[in-house]
Order: structure tokens, then C-alpha cells, then sequence
């Protein structure tokens, strides 16, 4: 399995970044950095990182399963995600994502049918003091109103 | 970019170069009295640089407020390991989002204040861990540290003084338990973020094994401020033993929450008055989390205090990771210990039980009572489970769990009675 030149590149020097040896250190990032470009963490994804890294595959599956944000199932072209935690419930959160469930027609970690969206109610994601606060894919928005979240859905939409 | 409008109370050191044009550049930093402490500090000893913080009176901003020159002074520097210095950017404590603005707008202050802490233990290489979210602040500080590579600022001999040191950025993936610092070396070694039990602490044996110096974003930032202007400058901005200042995240209730640097020991109700813009609605003030979502509650008429960590834990509380959460009248108690239960449920890493089936039990008796299911020996039941989670786990998760439900349970139970009163009859001993 191979990636593209940039990821490789990226790849390559992410395994300088670790002493020697201990290369297993370039793991967790691989496998982020990887999921981006492949959509998921499919089987031959995780033999291929284990490889680069000096690991087993079994030792990258348990990695797998901690972490939130690795998944073995694709997203949606747009995963939206949602905070509902303190300071964001406080000011709205919890219905913003009720909105977004209803506006998309899906639940909590749920695929729209067209594979354009997936929704997320995700844990504090360091936007408290601009809350409610979303993230679509990398991308934070601020003080998000069902509005204003209803806008961003449409131009979503538009492009595609 | 800024989030929100400063405020004029502030006192800004940390974000001095805040809102300048290209703050994050390293030709407006140097601009700006950039990378001078680090060349004060090649002509400085090891112990020099540490008395230095010490006297400074930096204490970890990650949420102990541990001393930082103590810190510093742990590391065993005759040992024939290499050194490492690990700053921890997982930033997932609820309530907490200062370490965002200050990689987004100050990247190069972190670089130096890491650059610092490696001339005084003699590191050689460092990792900067990010959580996954903050994508694009990898990208801004992966360009900080090329540009400090491409102009002697990291890199081999580091302006020409004969000193070594590399730099790198590390994303997390999303788990707020690889904050803890165990938890995070684990997770820089490609491992699930599961605690180490100390002793030995990351200064004798952290990254890889070797002696490591970790520290949370905003006290490697505060380091060049105090090597440049002196550490007794930066002790004064504060109070005893609580030196310099620090970014409270203000959010909740309040008309204008923001990122704000403000003097340790600045007043609580001050803060949320003349900072904050007061409470939104004109609603009266009904609670304050002061340090981030770990920290035990604060009820309106505890809030007349300074915020530094001594005055908070007299208190009670935390200073925790400065995360200042507002609440008003309307909000409701057993909600809002709901949802924080539910978050060290979701961020338990499962290692003990106290924790792992402490937070699930909580949560579901917590679940019930806020549907109206809640049966009447359920709020000693939720007060005496909380309690005996109380330092029996490997690692604080499990108080952060326990305490700011015992807090709440024990300063609001009216409305857990409430609730109850509200649902008699209901579901007596089955907890689903
Ligand atoms: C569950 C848990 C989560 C934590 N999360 C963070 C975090 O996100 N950022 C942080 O700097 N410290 C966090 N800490 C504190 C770290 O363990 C550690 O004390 C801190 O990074 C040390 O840096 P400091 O001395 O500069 O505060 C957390 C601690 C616990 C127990
Ligand atoms: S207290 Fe919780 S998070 Fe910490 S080690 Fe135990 S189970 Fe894991
Ligand atoms: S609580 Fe929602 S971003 Fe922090």
C-alpha cells in the first residue's frame, strides 16, 4: 500500500522524529495522518502502518480502538461535529445538535444516505469561552446558531 | 486571530504580541524582543536559569500549579541519558481553550520558552503533543519550527553556541486521558494512553524512558517573559508564591466570554463583573467552576476570592487550568452534573475499576434522576459513590470525576430533592 508523494514524504520524516529504535513513536500520527487521506482505517491500513512502524497489527488494532477520533468506518465527506459539553450546553448546545440531527435526518455518528455528512456529538473540543462551538472536519466555527449551522449545511450542499 | 475583544483590565505579558500583524511569524517576533531571552539564557549556568523560574514563582498551568523551577530542578542532569522535553498541548479539560490562542498566535514564544527548559536540563530533543482536533495548529507551529530551523533557532549549533536541539510536533487522536501526563508519554511512544504509575516521575524517566521535563503550553510560553524582564518582575505581577499572570478562559453565562490574561490573585466576582461584561440577561449568579470542569463547584456567594491556587484551595476548589465557567439562576444542577459525569465516562481509560465502573454507575444514576426515575436513597447513593472513588485509582481522573459531582450534590441538593419530589414512585431499584 502506498500514499500519496506528499503523505510519503511526511511519512519518512515522521520516523526521524523518534529515537532510534523507537519508531513505534511515529504510530499514532501515521495512522491520523493516513485516515485523512484514505477515509478510514481499513485492515490493509493497519498491516501497511505496522509495517512502517515495527509493530504487529494486533498492537495497532488496540491503538485503534482508543482513540475517538480513528474510525474503520468511513465518515461523510462532511463529518459535523458537536459539542455538548459544560460550557457549550450552557448556551445552546444541546439543541444545536438535536438541530443538526433533525436538519440531516441522522443520529450520533450516523452517514447521511449520499455519504455527504456524517454528525458527531463530540466532547469539549478547546472553543468553550466561543461556544456553542462545532467543528466540520478540521474547520471550527464559533458561537454556531441553528442558523447560522443551517447556512453552513446549504453551501455544504451546493458544493458537494 | 482573536476570538474575542481584549479587555482593558487585562495585563498582558503572554499576549503581548496578540493582534499584531502575522503575530505568529518568526520576523515579527523577532521584531519584538524575540529569541533575546534565549540568548540571555546561552550566557547563563543551568542553575542560573532555574533559580531564575523558581524565584519567578511559575506554577504548572496544566492544573496541579506544581512549581515549575522545582520541577525543573528534578531532572537528574549528570545522568548519561538523553534529555527530552515534552510540552503538553492536549488541552480537552472542559472549560479550557487558552492554549489554542497561544500556539495560534505565538508560536515562537512556546519554541523559546522549550528552548530554555533544554539549555537548563541539557535536552536534546522535544516534542510538542497536540491534540487531534487542533489540526490546523500543527500546521501553524509545523511552519513556526521550520522557520526556527531555517534561521539558527533550532536545528545543530543553535546560534553558533555549540548547542543542539530538535524540535518536533505530535498529534493526539483524540482522548482527553492523554492530558495526564503518563498517559500522553504513552501515547508519544505509539501506545493507548494508559497512566504509568509513579514514582518514577517523568523527570527521572518520562519520554522513552529518559529524563523528561513536561509542561503544559502556557508555562513553557511564560518562560521567555521571565528570563528576559527577571523572574522577580514576573513573581510581582501575582501574588506569594502564585507568581505572574494567566489566561482564564471565561464562558457560560456571562456577556463576554473570552480568552483573557489577567494578574493571579485577580478577584473571582471582578472577573465575571467587569471583565465578563456581568451575567447575560442581568440574571443573577448562581455558580462558578473556576478551574476547568474537574474543579469542585463554587456557589455565588463563594466567588469574592482571588483567583490563585492557594485562595482556591482554601476554598475548596481548583485553579485548575483556568477554564472559569459562569452559570446563571436558570441552570440546572443536576443537568449539568449529568453532562460532566458523562464526559469522565466517555474519557475513563477503563484501567481501574473505582473509576472505570465509579463514572459508568454515576452517570446512569445521574441519567435517571434528571428523567424523573430517580428513587429516594438515590442522592446519598450518587454522594457515597462519588466519595468512594476518592484517591483509589492510578491516576486523577477518577477524583476529577468524583469531585465536582460531590460538590454539587452536597451544594445543591435542594434541587436533587426537587427532581425527586417531582417523580415519586417511580422506578425503585432496577438502574438502567
Ligand atoms: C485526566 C487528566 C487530564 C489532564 N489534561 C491535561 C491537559 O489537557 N493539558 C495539560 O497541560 N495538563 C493536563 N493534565 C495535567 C498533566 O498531567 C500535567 O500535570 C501537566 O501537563 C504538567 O504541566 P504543568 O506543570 O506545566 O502544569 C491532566 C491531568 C489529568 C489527570
Ligand atoms: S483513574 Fe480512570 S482514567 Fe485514570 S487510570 Fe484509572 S481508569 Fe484510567
Ligand atoms: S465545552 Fe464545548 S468547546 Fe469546550
Amino acid at each position: 500500500m502506498t500514499f500519496s508523494p506528499k503523505l510519503e514524504e511526511k511519512f519518512a520524516a515522521l520516523l526521524t522524529h523518534y529515537p532510534e529504535g523507537r519508531q513505534r513513536g511515529a504510530l499514532i500520527p501515521m495512522l491520523l495522518y493516513a485516515q485523512d487521506e484514505v477515509g478510514a482505517i481499513t485492515p490493509e491500513l493497519v498491516e501497511e502502518v505496522a509495517k512502517r512502524c515495527g509493530v504487529t497489527p494486533l498492537q495497532v488494532d488496540e491503538v485503534v480502538g482508543y482513540y475517538s477520533m480513528l474510525h474503520r468506518k468511513p465518515l461523510g465527506k462532511y463529518h459535523i461535529q458537536v459539542c455538548t459539553n459544560i460550557s457549550c450546553m450552557l448556551v445552546g448546545g444541546e439543541e444545536l445538535f438535536e438541530h443538526a440531527c433533525k436538519k440531516l435526518g441522522i443520529g450520533h455518528k450516523q452517514v447521511t444516505p449520499d455519504g455527504l455528512f456524517s454528525l458527531e456529538e463530540v466532547e469539549c473540543m478547546g472553543a468553550c469561552s466561543w461556544a456553542p462551538a462545532i467543528q466540520i472536519g478540521y474547520e471550527f466555527h464559533h458561537k454556531v446558531t441553528p442558523e447560522k449551522l443551517d447556512e453552513l449545511i446549504e453551501a455544504l450542499r451546493k458544493i458537494q | 486571530m482573536l476570538y474575542n475583544e481584549p479587555s482593558p483590565l487585562e495585563v498582558r505579558v503572554l499576549t503581548r504580541r496578540f493582534g499584531l500583524p502575522n503575530s505568529a511569524s518568526i520576523d515579527t517576533y523577532l521584531a519584538t524582543d524575540g529569541y533575546k531571552a534565549l540568548e540571555k539564557a546561552f550566557d547563563m549556568t543551568p542553575d542560573e536559569i532555574i533559580e531564575e523560574v523558581k524565584t519567578s514563582n511559575l506554577r504548572g498551568r496544566g492544573g496541579a500549579g506544581f512549581p515549575t523551577g522545582m520541577k525543573w530542578g528534578f531532572v537528574p542532569r549528570n545522568s548519561p541519558k538523553p534529555k527530552y522535553i515534552v510540552v503538553n498541548g492536549d488541552e480537552s479539560e472542559p472549560g479550557t481553550c487558552k492554549d489554542r490562542v497561544l500556539i495560534e498566535n505565538d508560536p515562537h514564544q512556546l519554541i523559546e520558552g522549550v528552548l530554555i527548559a533544554a539549555l537548563a536540563v541539557g535536552a536534546s530533543r522535544g516534542w510538542i503533543y497536540i491534540r487531534g482536533e487542533y489540526r490546523y495548529l500543527i500546521e501553524i507551529m509545523d511552519k513556526a519550527i521550520a522557520e526556527a530551523y531555517a534561521r539558527g533557532y533550532l536545528g545543530k549549533n543553535i546560534l553558533g553556541r555549540g548547542f543542539d536541539f530538535d524540535l518536533y510536533t505530535h498529534t493526539g487522536a483524540g482522548a482527553y486521558e492523554c492530558g495526564e501526563e503518563s498517559a500522553l508519554l504513552e501515547s508519544l511512544e505509539g501506545k493507548r494512553g494508559v497512566p504509568r504509575i509513579r514514582p518514577p516521575f517523568p523527570a527521572v524517566s518520562g519520554a522513552f524512558q529518559c529524563p523528561t521535563i513536561l509542561n503544559n503550553v502556557e508555562t513553557f510560553s511564560a518562560v521567555p517573559a521571565i528570563i528576559r524582564d527577571g523572574g522577580a518582575a514576573f513573581a510581582a505581577l501575582g501574588t506569594p508564591k502564585n507568581g505572574g499572570t494567566r489566561l482564564f478562559c471565561l464562558s457560560g453565562h456571562v456577556n463576554k466570554p473570552g480568552v483573557y490574561e489577567l494578574p493571579m490573585g485577580f478577584n473571582l466576582l471582578r472577573m465575571i463583573n467587569e471583565v465578563g461584561g456581568g451575567v447575560r440577561g442581568g440574571r443573577a449568579l448562581k455558580a462558578v467552576i473556576p478551574g476547568g470542569s474537574s474543579c469542585p463547584i463554587l456557589k455565588a456567594e463563594e466567588c469574592d476570592l482571588p483567583m490563585d491556587y492557594d485562595s482556591l484551595a482554601k476554598a475548596k476548589s481548583m485553579l485548575g487550568s483556568g477554564g472559569v465557567v459562569v452559570m446563571d439562576e436558570t441552570t440546572d444542577m443536576v443537568k449539568a452534573a449529568l453532562r460532566i459525569m458523562k464526559f469522565y465516562q466517555h474519557e475513563s481509560c477503563g484501567w481501574c475499576i473505582p473509576c472505570r465502573e465509579g463514572t459508568t454507575w454515576l452517570k446512569k444514576l445521574l441519567t435517571r434522576m434528571d428523567e424523573g426515575r430517580g428513587s429516594s436513597n438515590d442522592i446519598d447513593l450518587i454522594a457515597d459513590l462519588a466519595k468512594n472513588m476518592l484517591g483509589r485509582t492510578f491516576c486523577p481522573l477518577g477524583d476529577a470525576a468524583a469531585l465536582p459531582t460531590i460538590s454539587i450534590v452536597e451544594k445543591f441538593r435542594e434541587e436533587f430533592e426537587a427532581k425527586l419530589a417531582a417523580s415519586r414512585g417511580q422506578s425503585k431499584f432496577v438502574v438502567v
